[in-house]
Order: C-alpha cells, then sequence, then structure tokens
C-alpha cells in the first residue's frame, strides 16, 4: 500500500491540511490501520520534494496555523499512472505450505502424510467458518469475510490435492537436483 | 428408535434427542455401517475394501476426484447397487440379505435421494412433486399436499408451488427436491453431489438449506461432492481415491 499515492489520490478532490488527510483516510479505509499523524506529515513533505504536491496556504480558522496543500499538475499524473498499473499478481511464493512440502522432499521426509494432516486441519477450519457464517443472525460483513476465508482455504486445498497427485513426480525431480 | 411417524410435518421430532451438529454426540450403534465394500464396473475397480460409517443425525461428506468411487459407495449404501463383497448393515439389518420387496420398501419410507438435476417430474407442479412420495407411501391427497407445501415453506420456495421444474431456477428446483427427499420423513438422505449443476451462491444457499433443515429434522445425510466448500457443511469428512479411504479419511 503506497501511503504517497493514497493522501494524493485524497488530494485529488482539493487542498487540504495534514490533519483532514488523516481524518479522511481513516474514514475511506476503515479495516485499514490508521494513519499516524507523523507519517501523514512526513509523506507531504517528501511529495513537496519530488514535486508532486505543493503548499496551497497556510490558515489557522482561529485554532492553531495549519499549512493546506494540494496537488501538482506533475502529481495528478503520476496518481493516474499509479492507479492504472497493474499490481503484480502474486510476484513471490512464500507460503509455508508450500515451504514445508519441498523441505519435507528435500530431507526425506513424509510430505504426504503432512499434506494429509493439514489438509484436515483446513477442513476442520473450513467447517467452523461454514459455521459461523450460517449461524443465525450473522452479518452481512461476517457472511463476506468467511466467504473470503472459505475461498482462500479452498485454494489451498486445491494446490494440496494436486500436490499430492504430482508428489511422485516431484520428488524425483528434487532428487535429480 | 421406530416410533417416528410417516410423512411427519416440519418442526415434528423424531422422538430422539435434537442433534447439536457439531457431530461430537454419537450412538452406540452406526445407522448405516459398510464393511469392507468392494465394487468393480465391468474389469474397473471402483471400491477396494470400502469400511464407513454413518450415525443417526449427522451430515457425512464423502469427497474425492472424480472417478474415486464417490457415487458408487452412496450407490451400494442406499442399497441403490449390491456390492461385489462387503456388507452393509442399516439399523442392524443388512441390505444384502433382504429380499428386493423389502429393499425398495425400506428405500421408499427410510431413505430419501438427491442428486445433481432431473429428479423431479418435469409435468407435475413443484407441489405435486413434493407430495408424491407421500401419495405413494398412501397418504391422501390433500393432506398430502398440505404436508408438501409446509416442506416447500421450509426450503424457501413455497412461492413456486404452482410452478413446473422448467419454470423454476436451477436452484429452486433443487431445493423442490430437497423438499421431496424429505418429505416422508427419512432417518438417511443419500445426496449425490446437490449443488453440482448450480452456480456458486446457489449452490451455497441450497448446501445451507439441506444442511439446517436435516439437523433440524434429525435426518442423516450423505453427502456426495468434490467441493470443499460444500463438505463444510457436513460434520465429518471421508476422503476417497482410487476406490480407497485415505488415512486420517474421517475428520472429527
Amino acid at each position: 500500500m503506497s501511503t504517497r499515492h493514497v493522501l494524493l489520490g485524497l488530494l485529488a478532490s482539493g487542498p487540504s491540511h495534514g490533519y483532514d488527510l488523516k481524518r479522511r483516510h481513516d474514514e475511506q479505509f476503515p479495516e485499514a490501520r490508521p494513519l499516524a499523524y507523523g507519517q501523514v506529515y512526513t509523506t507531504l513533505q517528501r511529495l513537496v520534494r519530488d514535486g508532486l504536491a505543493e503548499v496551497d496556504g497556510t490558515g489557522s480558522d482561529g485554532g492553531p496555523e495549519r499549512t493546506a496543500y494540494r496537488a501538482t499538475e506533475e502529481g495528478t499524473r503520476e496518481l493516474s499512472r499509479w492507479a492504472g498499473e497493474i499490481t503484480p499478481p502474486a510476484p513471490f511464493v512464500t507460503n509455508e505450505i508450500f515451504a514445508k512440502v519441498v523441505v519435507s522432499i528435500l530431507s526425506g521426509g513424509d510430505p504426504a502424510a503432512y499434506l494429509r494432516a493439514q489438509r484436515a486441519a483446513h477442513m476442520g477450519r473450513m467447517r467452523e467458518l461454514t459455521a459461523v457464517k450460517s449461524a443465525a443472525g450473522a452479518g452481512l460483513a461476517t457472511v463476506l469475510s468467511a466467504d473470503y476465508a472459505l475461498n482462500h482455504l479452498d485454494a489451498d486445498l486445491r494446490w494440496m490435492t494436486t500436490t499430492e497427485d504430482r508428489l511422485t513426480t516431484l520428488t524425483a525431480e528434487v532428487d535429480a537436483a | 428408535m421406530s416410533n417416528r411417524s410417516k410423512g411427519s410435518g416440519p418442526g415434528e421430532g423424531r422422538g430422539g434427542s435434537p442433534v447439536d451438529g457439531t457431530g461430537t454426540g454419537s450412538t452406540a450403534q452406526p445407522l448405516l455401517a459398510a464393511r469392507g465394500l468392494v465394487k468393480a464396473h465391468g474389469r474397473t475397480p471402483a471400491l477396494r475394501d470400502v469400511s464407513v460409517e454413518l450415525r443417526a443425525g449427522e451430515i457425512l461428506a464423502v469427497t474425492g476426484p472424480s472417478g474415486s468411487g464417490k457415487s458408487t459407495l452412496l450407490h451400494c449404501l442406499a442399497g441403490i447397487v449390491r456390492p461385489d463383497a462387503g456388507s452393509v448393515a442399516y439399523d442392524g439389518r443388512r441390505l444384502e440379505e433382504l429380499p428386493e420387496k423389502r429393499l425398495s420398501e425400506l428405500r421408499r419410507t427410510d431413505f430419501g435421494v438427491v442428486f445433481q438435476f432431473g429428479q423431479l417430474v418435469p409435468e407435475l407442479t413443484a407441489l405435486d412433486n413434493v407430495a408424491l412420495p407421500l401419495m405413494l407411501a398412501g397418504t391422501g391427497r390433500s393432506l398430502a399436499r398440505e404436508r408438501a407445501g409446509e416442506w416447500l415453506e421450509r426450503f424457501g420456495v413455497r412461492g413456486q408451488a404452482k410452478a413446473r421444474p422448467g419454470e423454476m431456477s436451477g436452484g429452486q428446483a433443487q431445493r423442490a427436491a430437497l423438499a421431496r427427499a424429505l418429505v416422508t420423513g427419512p432417518r438417511v438422505v443419500f445426496a449425490d453431489e446437490p449443488t453440482g449443476a448450480l452456480d456458486s451462491l446457489a449452490g451455497e444457499q441450497v448446501m445451507a438449506a439441506l444442511a439446517h433443515t436435516a439437523r433440524e429434522a434429525g435426518t442423516a445425510v450423505l453427502l456426495v461432492t468434490h467441493d470443499a466448500r460444500v463438505a463444510a457443511y457436513a460434520d465429518r469428512e471421508a476422503r476417497l481415491r482410487d476406490g480407497t479411504l485415505t488415512p486420517l479419511e474421517v475428520t472429527a
């Protein structure tokens, strides 16, 4: 998550000062970790340094003096470039289940037994999540988050099933390496 | 455990204690028990020495890839197909020892079946489809239709009572099929890929309805599926590969 681009995005609707940006960020991304004030100000200073934002003016509105910032033309172009840029889909495969299977093969362990046990644990968790979302009175957010987790666990399971089927070949390849 | 009433309506218990749905409650004797089942289709083995149990009121998912023997196992357990070797005991009675007449009577009174699709009579309305098993068992037409209406209601498709299968969505037709499988108050429902022909959300809703209603009615379900998300509605899983139950096949 690029804080500088998110702040640029918030500035797109008009000049804003740091406190206001922090408040709007936390409103727009309620499930995200709240932004620290310090991070907002540091990021704004960097945006100014890089020519992506500039000072719009200062005012106090009767309170402490605040500096308002606005996006520059270059900042607007940069925001547009970033928002349309494809996020690399899973650039690094660093899953613990995958790692355990490979290590197990390398060390002469029993990856098939591990996969069966892991599969049972996954199914157990899927049953729990299914019970949670099937419970009377489960709200939409609960159902959606359970669905999200269930689909990811299901993806793991599919990979584990395929891996079980491939294990013979896989073992031969690792042995040869 | 034989004081249940035929064609019991929704809400009528079956005399036993309600199932808590956690899969931890067990009875001493399984409702359905297969021992050493062997079955081949021609020269292709489908089941190789499979033993599995279904307890009263539990939902057991039989999972595995295509061709692993899931449906053959279901057919053997439901008494539709006779195994080449091994035995199936239902409530202490061995199915292979029953004459065909008794076996088909048992299937009518104690078992309900749901397949992937196509089990509803296309010429009949949803209501009459659900009333049919009751009428075949001797219930009068008006009582049968009343009960059928209650079961359609329970599966959320009372509004489709007058629709014929072709006029309903896949999910609605499958809900009607579930109502038909459960209307006679069976002790076991055999469901073979009941959500297999439905899209993701409709399948989910049908499975949720089946699990909820079966638990409420205390009906055991033998659920054959290749979909882990569907199997997650069950209390336990039995996993078949190449006609054999894999180790850790039953996960509590």
